[in-house]
């Protein structure tokens, strides 16, 4: 319970923070928004792009590919903009098990609504395929929701090996490419409105694949933080 | 830990290997179709894997130990024990291949259990990376033991899980049959299990070693 509390007003802390400065939530809007319009100004070049064989395949990947890189700006920051005096109040008041908790459930909310809205824009600029709509947008908020919890873990340990991105990218990417796969794979049985049933198997590995970082990280992340 | 000093395991290991590379080329398999000889190479790709994942094991094994106790000799064993895994896991990939070009037709053929095994590779590579990063010892060794206990389920995931669930040519996924299950004779058995022995004992070895080499160096550093 006690945990349950301090969790809670961490979570609020992390929230209120966001809403006062925006910074995270805009910058990573705003890097979405950019890249989409890239792509389309790019796939306009080629006309009649949109009427070929492969178009679903891109714009499926592409999508992801986008969601992937953002996922990775916003999340790096979760622990890059905390001080180390910061860290040292927060550690005197709450336990490391509510930091990390908090830090994932609001890395998870904030993920589910950028890529909501990333998703908004950019079945904007590029031409609706999708065949099973709220199933495909039930395999974007689930890969939001994994993205979040595997990148909040990585993200902890690159802060503490002196924070660059570079170590970022190498670490989280082998966890994420089966990630990414298994989102690809599902979300384009979506598209082409596959039968629902067929893809609960994969929904479960990714269940099992976010148990799994959730449990790990709550059982390391004590280990992590202190110097 | 007194065992790593002693020479019977590793003679056993040694007789054990010897045995299985006399006995995997002369002793007779059944025939089958598409992989007529190849066949011999279970006795040799499937214990290096066996090996890899021994030492991986052994490797996070201690990097618990180590967050537990902050020693730095089991961090030493845990760094030692993934390079000698990683070793054994590029024999494992280039086995594989060296099959998969005779029974598939090509060195890669963009197989789920390839890739995923490429992946997990990454995974230790990244790891190897992380710990060039931090040069601090002390912080080097906690985190990058985090992240070996982190990596290790993952690769479980990686190479044993997902490809069972796709379609992958790898015996023993994907509803391939496996080739304990219809195509291993008894013979076939008498060699691939002490193979599995005898390759794990020689990971094994080359991890105490190395850890012995480690363990001289810190001596001299130490003043």
């Amino acid at each position: 319970m006690e945990l349950l509390r301090q969790t809670g007003y961490l979570l609020k802390k992390e929230i209120l923070l966001e809403w006062r400065s925006k910074y995270a939530f805009n910058g990573v809007l705003l890097y979405i928004v950019s890249t989409v319009f890239v792509c389309y100004i790019a796939f306009n070049l080629t006309p009649g792009f949109e009427k070929s064989q492969g178009y679903a395949v891109v714009w499926n990947v592409l999508f992801w590919i986008i969601i992937l890189f953002a996922s990775v700006n916003a999340i790096a920051k979760s622990f890059l903009q905390e001080n180390r005096s910061r860290l040292l109040y927060y550690y005197t008041i709450a336990s490391p098990q509510a930091i990390i908790l908090s830090k994932t459930i609001y890395n998870t909310l904030l993920m589910s609504l950028l890529s909501v809205l990333a998703l908004v824009v950019y079945m904007l600029f590029f031409n609706n395929t999708v065949g099973d709509g709220w199933w495909y947008f039930l395999v974007v908020l689930a890969g939001s929701i994994t993205f979040s919890t595997v990148f909040t873990m990585v993200s902890a340990i690159a802060a503490k090996a002196g924070n660059n991105g570079t170590l970022m990218a190498i670490l989280s990417f082998p966890v994420i490419i089966p990630v990414i796969m298994l989102l690809v794979k599902i979300s384009k049985s979506a598209m082409d409105g596959v039968e629902r049933s067929l893809t609960y198997g994969n929904f479960a590995v990714l269940g099992a694949i976010n148990v799994i970082v959730i449990a790990i990280s709550l059982i390391l992340f004590p280990f992590l933080w202190r110097d | 830990m007194k065992f790593i000093y002693q020479a019977w395991w590793k003679i056993l290991g040694v007789l054990l290997v010897v045995y299985t590379i006399i006995a995997g080329f002369l002793f007779t398999v059944p025939a089958l179709p598409i992989l007529h000889e190849t066949i011999r190479n279970v006795y040799f790709h499937v214990p290096m894997w066996m090996a890899m994942f021994l030492v991986f094991g052994v490797s996070v094994f201690y990097s618990i130990r180590y967050l537990a106790s902050g020693k730095e000799e089991h961090d030493l064993i845990a760094i030692e024990c993934v390079n000698t895994g990683i070793i054994f896991y590029v024999l494992g990939l280039v086995s594989g291949m060296l099959w998969a070009r005779y029974a598939w037709g090509e060195y890669w053929s963009n197989d789920p259990k390839q890739n995923s095994a490429a992946i997990a590779f990454l995974l230790y590579c990244a790891y190897l990376v992380l710990r060039n990063a931090i040069d601090e010892e002390q912080k080097r060794a906690r985190i990058s033991a985090i992240y070996n206990i982190f990596a290790f389920p993952i690769m479980i995931v990686l190479l044993f899980i997902l490809p069972r669930l796709t379609d992958s040519l790898h015996p023993g996924n994907g509803g391939n049959p496996a080739f304990g299950k219809y195509d291993m004779t008894n013979e076939m058995r008498a060699v691939l299990y002490p193979a599995f022995i005898g390759w794990m004992i020689i990971a094994l070895w080359i991890a105490t070693l190395r850890y012995r080499i480690r363990l001289i160096e810190n001596k001299q550093n130490s003043l």
